[in-house]
């Protein structure tokens, strides 16, 4: 048994895994913010709402309709991404040219109402979600189970899979065109609007995606999102919202410095991402990742 | 004007004459909601700075006043030194680095910093932490000459305190202060190359702003008498938002108006638990949907439009 700094290394490599997969989570919610914050001009304060959504679709299906985890990670996001869709179509189409401050305070609003209404009707303890792929390796130096494993691989692959669409497609290019200039895109004959409508949809169903994956990690709970929104801010702050790459970097590295701080100081775990904020701005308020606009 | 200034006496004569007719402990919180909500709007109305972080002022500040009061046994007054000086000495860290960058991302990085303090709220022994600061005994004020235990005493202690606090804000907005403080509202590159450094008079003004909800918070804690997590909580900044949104943000009565709606509100609803977040949240989607000026902003409006008519 070897010790790494006084550090047992089960205690070392189990906490970095909690921040892998914690950073997991950052990154699929920080490049949903990024995405949608590019084309909408909104910073969706509504994301942490739609993760619980996401989360709440899945285990409803399971318990009530007895769809599994699998089924449920495909349907549950297009369910809240379609809800996402009316909501952009009924309200907040209305308020683009508006100052930022309003679809913030609008996002805010909803999210108060979604998880008000969660919470009134299932209450604001958590309930369990099965794993479902229970068990684990013993790698020797720690304890790996299956499931959180799993979820470390699929953020990454879903979070590549969104920058390649991005970056790399044709859809893509028509987004980020239509990000830097919307009237020109349009005078090409292309419906910017409804690429608008898609990629809030498109956002709002990555977050129920994480959602459903931090399901049978997490209680299932009405607030499981209230808290992690204001820590995705943080990270969106630390990393700019300039790049794809740049949210899904930033996402894993503040999970990982979360992890470790949680090895080596563990009353400062909660506060280190912010402190780590308060530091970029001082340094490069911009972001890491980001441009001065 | 003279409208106004009768709008003004009338409202003073109101104050002065409410808690023979309301129930003070009411009145003296939304009051202190009142200035929080004020203080807020300075930021938000006047400089076009969105804190979405200002519980962190009000909770700390009521967290000072009862550590002074309570564990150094200390004189009420003292208390409230020290929570508005800790909230300005809190606003002028957190302000000098939120305002490195504009816009939305002000608004994410104070939420972020609100969230900060709250954890550190919840670890700092001096908190309490969960169970917060319970039973500060309210002592009498300027060394014994004015007893609070009475509630409508200590009414006429809390308006004075309140008057203070708007009187100073009204000063701020109609100094040749506030008048650049507008200016880099409506136009900030145009102050700037004006020659005004637009920096130092956020600043400023995000410390005056952050020093006033103190003083909101700290008096909330003599007159309640504890001070807890509540008040530091991202909830709270959300609050003090909408108390201003539905008031009307950038007018000087509008989030007065507010916050005895949204307390009057909360003090009705209080037995429906969730839902008052439910109807808080459908409050917002509604003002920013439709009546982004808010209660006074809207009625302003509504009285100009028919006085050229009749």
């Amino acid at each position: 048994m070897f010790e790494l700094l006084g550090i047992p290394p089960q205690a070392l490599f189990g906490q970095l895994l909690l921040g892998l997969i914690n950073g997991a989570f950052y990154a699929m919610l920080s490049l949903g913010l990024a995405v949608i914050f590019g084309m909408l001009n909104v910073i969706n304060f509504t994301h942490g709402a739609q993760y619980m959504m996401g989360a709440f679709a899945a285990w409803l299906m399971l318990t009530i309709l007895d769809i599994p985890f699998w089924v449920a990670l495909v349907l549950a996001p297009i369910v809240v991404g379609l809800f996402g869709v009316v909501l952009e179509k009924v309200m907040l189409k209305r308020i683009y040219h508006l100052d930022h401050l309003y679809g913030f305070l609008l996002t805010f609003g909803l999210a108060l109402v979604i998880e008000g209404l969660f919470q009134w009707k299932w209450g604001s303890s958590g309930a369990p979600y099965p794993s479902p792929i229970p068990g684990g390796t013993n790698l020797g130096f720690m304890f790996l189970p299956t499931y959180r494993g799993f979820v470390v691989v699929a953020a990454l692959v879903i979070c590549l899979v969104t920058w390649y669409g991005i970056e790399r497609t044709r859809l893509g290019a028509y987004l980020r065109a239509a990000t830097e200039n919307p009237t020109l895109v349009r005078a090409f004959g292309i419906n910017v609007p409804r690429l608008i409508t898609l990629t809030y949809g498109l956002g709002v169903g990555l977050a129920a995606l994480a959602g459903v994956l931090a399901a049978p990690i997490q209680q299932v709970s009405a607030l499981m999102g209230t808290n992690l929104v204001l820590v995705v801010f943080a990270v969106v702050v630390i990393g700019g919202m300039g790049s794809i790459m740049g949210s899904i970097v930033t996402g894993f590295g503040l999970g990982l410095v979360e992890g470790l701080t949680k090895v080596f100081y563990p009353p400062a775990s909660n506060t280190v991402i912010f402190v780590v904020m308060a530091i970029v701005l001082l340094v490069k308020p911009a972001g890491l990742f980001g441009q001065t606009k | 004007m003279t409208a106004q200034r009768i709008t003004g006496v009338a409202l003073l004569v109101a104050a002065l004459a409410a808690p023979w007719f309301a129930y003070p402990i009411f009145l003296m919180t939304a009051l202190c909601f009142a200035l929080f909500a004020c203080a807020f709007n300075l930021l938000l109305g006047y400089v076009g700075l969105m804190s979405f972080g200002h519980a962190m002022f009000f909770g700390i500040s009521g967290y000072f006043f009862g550590h002074v009061v309570k564990a150094w046994g200390m004189a009420p007054e003292l208390g409230i030194l020290a929570g508005v000086a800790g909230a300005a000495v809190l606003g002028a860290v957190t302000g000098a680095l939120a305002i490195r960058r504009q816009g939305i991302y002000f608004a994410m990085i104070t939420l972020a910093f609100a969230q900060m303090i709250y954890f550190l709220c919840v670890q700092a022994p001096f908190t309490g932490g969960e169970d917060g600061l319970q039973g500060i005994v309210r002592k009498p004020l300027l060394g014994g000459l004015i007893p609070t235990k009475d509630d409508r005493v200590l009414y006429y202690v809390v308006l004075a305190i309140f008057l203070f606090g708007y009187g100073t804000i009204y000063r701020i907005i109609h100094s040749p202060f506030g008048q650049v403080l507008k200016a880099i509202r409506d136009n900030e590159q145009r102050a700037v190359s004006l020659g005004y450094e637009a920096d130092r008079y956020k600043l400023l003004a995000f410390v005056l702003s952050a020093a006033l909800a103190g003083l909101a918070g700290a008096t909330k804690a003599m007159v309640l008498q504890f001070a807890t997590l509540t008040d530091v909580s991202a909830a709270m900044s959300g609050e003090v938002v909408l108390m201003a949104l539905v008031g009307g943000l950038g007018t000087i009565i509008g989030p007065v108006v507010g916050a005895f709606i949204i307390i009057t509100m909360q003090n009705y609803l209080a037995a429906a638990g969730e839902f008052v977040l439910v109807i808080q949240g459908v409050i917002f989607v509604v003002i920013v949907m439709a009546f982004r000026k808010g209660l006074v902003g809207e009625l302003t409006d509504w009285w100009k439009s028919r006085r050229p008519a009749g």
